[in-house]
């Protein structure tokens, strides 16, 4: 009897200690449950592929790579969450060498072979209308982050992230003669010297009839071919010219160039600006203190406080650091770069759809918040509002200097 | 427009000179090799870049003086040099395959440098950098000019060398007629690896002398080429004297004319003057 009752006991106890465990896990579930509520679900499904090309080698590889730092960055953030529509995101980008006629076989084969559901744009101008005749050929959207020459975009399903606004040659020298004539002395004569690069050279063009109708006198016009390797001699014109200001229409290393030239004759001009810099070479020179460039966004607020903006630039920081690129602060490209993969995941979301018609139709009617501000779609080749502010070095960084409402906080225009 | 002022065009013409000089350095290596070893070696200008990246490093990383990077760079790109001959000995390769043999070889050095280095910008500061010196109104840039002096040594060395020693003339002998210069007991295989060792250890100086003037980017290995080949040409092949003269009218030509017209036509410049010199001296190249 007692044996039994020891049995009985026993079986009791079994039970229970089983009841227990089946409890405890059921709890556990419950509670990974919950958790897996609050948080996104993991993205399921066949993967969301999007196709683009970048310039990974050839003379554009260094700004590219930026590129490719953002795309890796986004898609890794879009999969920590729940992906696109619930379904991961694959980034497919091939190289185009910096050639544009490659960029258009690429995206040929993007649409025809690896059969991408989107795409997203390459770098610079010339890539980007090679993609745009292609995306028009098969009436894909096309979201992209560099086109320097709004005119030319012709194609109603393509939308633009850098913001410049449909006639950028009208409206950005206006934002920077506005902002010099805040200053305590003025320019009164102008140096305009421009590379002949398509997308600076327009640019500099909008610069000269600004100095015209602003009753500037423009004491020097000088143009020279993109890859001009002495600048000794236009250093030299400047100088003798003597102006007030000096407008580089520069693409990434001229800038550099001519100031290296400008101080080996020992020359400062008052005031100088340049279009479109590298980033980190002009921050870092000693000679470009006060060197004045155009940007959509700088690692200051107010832009910090756009929506990702902060959690980007952090991981931008980390990821070009590691990288091994010599500048790892997020400017102009990174951020038009990650606005243009914004656009694409708030269409898609918005949508819940991948019909580039649909996506298309949502874009020109809906306005878009990016890291850089908010960007529409309904102007002229899909254009919206010019949103390029004004920057400067100061103490070996770029701040952005005007308009105010963009300004970094207590920074001001230096002219000395 | 008014006249130009003289300070404008003296330190134009400098200018011109500085860069003329650096044309022809780069030129110098090419052209031996060209006229001497009937090698067309694009490759040249990927050493040289190679170079300048070493320099950067070595300068960078390393705290080295930029101008001492040159101890280990001479020796280590004469044996590159050796190297690259040996092989192209062994597979025989002509004058116009080694011109796609070559091409190949810069794709790799490029790929080479933008996995080591990023394909962004790298520029080298150092103490040379900021040094320049004033004569009258003319201002001397010491990076400049320590080109415009290597440049003139090496050349002149070049050609006292082929001109004066047994070595120089067997050299000359073994590219006007090798199987007689052999027959004579030229020892052609070694001159071929000593000469292209040499010319791979121009192309190390031109890159230290790059690396000081200017900002690096691996894509800049084509910039170069065109006009370095312009100089090499209207200086005639395995002449080491040839590329520096052309390279200064060149240099000193774009430079008045960005001067005293529109920079743009610059480039012009250096073609239109091959042209010439091709149409008037074709026996040159």
């Amino acid at each position: 009897m007692r044996a039994l009752a020891i049995h009985k006991e026993e079986v009791t106890m079994r039970s229970t200690t089983v009841r227990h465990l089946v409890g405890g896990i059921a709890a556990l579930a419950c509670a990974l449950a919950v958790v897996a509520g609050t948080a996104s679900a993991a993205p399921s499904g066949p993967p969301i592929r999007i196709g683009s090309t970048l310039a990974l080698t050839g003379p554009l590889a260094s700004t590219a790579l930026v590129h490719q730092l953002v795309g890796d960055i986004y898609v890794e953030q879009i999969n920590k969450k729940n992906g696109l529509l619930g379904r991961p995101v694959e980034w497919i980008v091939k190289d185009d060498q910096s050639k544009p006629d490659l960029a258009r076989t690429l995206y040929e084969q993007l649409i025809t072979v690896d059969k991408v559901d989107l795409l997203m744009g390459p770098y610079a101008t010339g890539a980007i209308l090679s993609a745009m005749g292609v995306a028009q050929r098969y009436n894909k959207v096309l979201v992209h982050h560099t086109f320097g020459i709004p005119s030319l975009a012709k194609y109603d399903a393509q939308f633009p992230t850098w913001s410049l606004g449909a006639d950028p040659a009208a409206t950005f020298p206006n934002t920077l003669f506005d902002a010099l004539a805040t200053t305590p002395k003025p320019p009164k004569t102008v140096a305009i010297v421009t590379s002949k690069f398509p997308s600076v050279h327009f640019m500099s063009l909008g610069a000269r009839e600004a100095v015209k109708k602003r009753g500037l006198q423009e004491v020097v016009f000088l143009e020279w071919d993109f890859g001009n390797r002495d600048f000794g001699a236009i250093a030299a014109r400047v100088k003798d010219a003597n102006p007030d200001l000096v407008w580089v229409g520069a693409i990434g290393l001229e800038g550099n160039q001519l100031l290296d030239a400008m101080k080996k004759i020992d020359y400062t001009p008052p005031l100088h600006f340049y279009m479109y810099p590298a980033p980190g070479p002009m921050a870092q020179a000693p000679e470009a203190k006060n060197a004045l460039a155009a940007t959509i966004f700088e690692e200051h607020a107010p832009y910090l406080n756009n929506p990702g903006a902060a959690e980007f630039v952090k991981l931008f920081n980390e990821r070009a650091a590691k990288a091994g690129l010599p500048y790892t602060a997020v400017e102009t490209q990174a951020a038009a770069s990650y606005s243009a993969w914004q656009v694409l995941d708030a269409a898609v979301t918005a949508t819940k759809s991948l019909d580039d018609k649909v996506l298309a139709e949502w874009l020109r009617k809906n306005k878009v918040d990016t890291i850089q501000g908010k960007l529409r779609f309904d102007g002229p080749s899909n254009y919206g509002d010019d949103l390029m502010a004004v920057k400067q070095v100061q103490n070996g960084r770029w701040v952005t200097v005007w308009p105010k409402s963009v300004a970094a906080p207590g920074a001001t225009l230096m002219t000395k | 427009m008014g006249l130009p002022s003289l300070s404008l065009i003296a330190q134009s013409v400098l200018s011109g000179v500085f860069i003329g000089a650096l044309y022809g350095l780069l030129g110098l290596g090419l052209s031996l090799s060209w006229g001497l070893l009937r090698q067309i070696n694009l490759a040249h200008f990927a050493l040289a870049f190679l170079a300048a990246y070493l320099c950067y490093q070595l300068s960078t990383v390393g705290g080295i003086d930029p101008l001492l990077t040159l101890v280990v760079i001479v020796p280590g790109f004469f044996a590159l040099g050796v190297a690259m001959q040996w092989l192209f000995a062994r597979f025989e390769i002509t004058a116009f395959n080694s011109l796609l043999v070559t091409f190949g070889l810069t794709v790799i050095v490029e790929s080479l440098i933008q996995s080591i280095w990023t394909a962004d910008f790298r520029r080298l500061e150092s103490t040379y950098g900021n040094a320049k010196f004033k004569l009258g109104f003319l201002y001397i840039p010491a990076p400049e000019l320590l080109t415009l002096v290597l440049s003139l040594s090496l050349a002149f060395s070049m050609w006292a060398a082929l001109r004066y020693t047994d070595i120089g003339k067997a050299l000359r002998a073994a590219a006007e007629d090798g199987p007689i210069a052999t027959a004579f007991g030229v020892n052609r295989q070694a001159l071929a690896l000593l000469l292209s060792g040499a010319c791979a250890a121009l192309a190390g100086v031109a890159g230290v002398c790059i690396a000081l003037s200017y900002t690096l980017a691996p894509a800049q290995i084509y910039g170069w080429i065109g006009v370095v080949f312009a100089a090499v040409m209207m200086g005639g092949l395995g002449r080491p004297l040839g590329p520096i003269v052309a390279g200064i009218v060149i240099g000193v030509s774009e430079s008045v004319t960005m001067a005293l017209t529109s920079p743009s036509w610059a480039p012009l410049v250096s073609f239109s003057l091959l042209i010439v010199v091709l149409l008037v001296r074709p026996s040159r190249v």
